[in-house]
């Protein structure tokens, strides 16, 4: 992730508090979503940008997701989204940023 | 899940875009509080 989108991150936690913030990604690839997704949980992982060794716990999701589809209007979604939905891996995307969720529950965030 | 959230999108214009994650998240009633878009090179 971008060393400039990092400091933003830290700054809306700053600003909101991590436990009334969500992350949605829209990463192209599996690998991409690992890195960002545990970017805004334990830390930059590539020690790039200000979230190295920075573990910010933020509840992130990826915009292909099952849950976070189910969640938003399906219209919008197929107009915005759909496209992408179609050609990028979602099951493999899904599953990189479950496991970056996975490794901070458990760890009061 | 999103309704009363504050919400970081971080898209990416190889995949999905930021503006078209936010404009799914605000019409499920989340505030979209930051927008970037990365570009992987």
């Amino acid at each position: 992730m971008d060393p400039h989108t990092q400091q933003t991150v830290i700054d809306a936690v700053d600003k909101h508090g991590r436990e009334n913030l969500i992350v949605v990604l829209g990463t192209p690839s599996p690998e991409a979503a690992a890195i960002a997704a545990e970017t805004v949980t334990t830390g930059d992982p590539t020690y790039a940008g200000p979230l190295a060794e920075t573990r910010l716990g933020l509840i992130v999701y990826h915009i292909l997701e099952e849950p976070i589809r189910a969640a938003l209007d399906p219209a919008i979604y197929d107009q915005q989204v759909g496209l992408m939905a179609e050609t990028l891996d979602a099951p493999a995307i899904a599953a990189a940023v479950a496991e970056a969720r996975a490794a901070i529950s458990g760890q009061g965030r | 899940m999103f309704a009363g959230k504050k919400v970081i999108v971080i898209g990416e214009r190889d995949g999905v875009a930021s503006p078209a994650i936010a404009a799914c998240v605000e019409a499920a009633g989340g505030e979209v509080v930051l927008m970037a878009t990365e570009c992987f090179v």
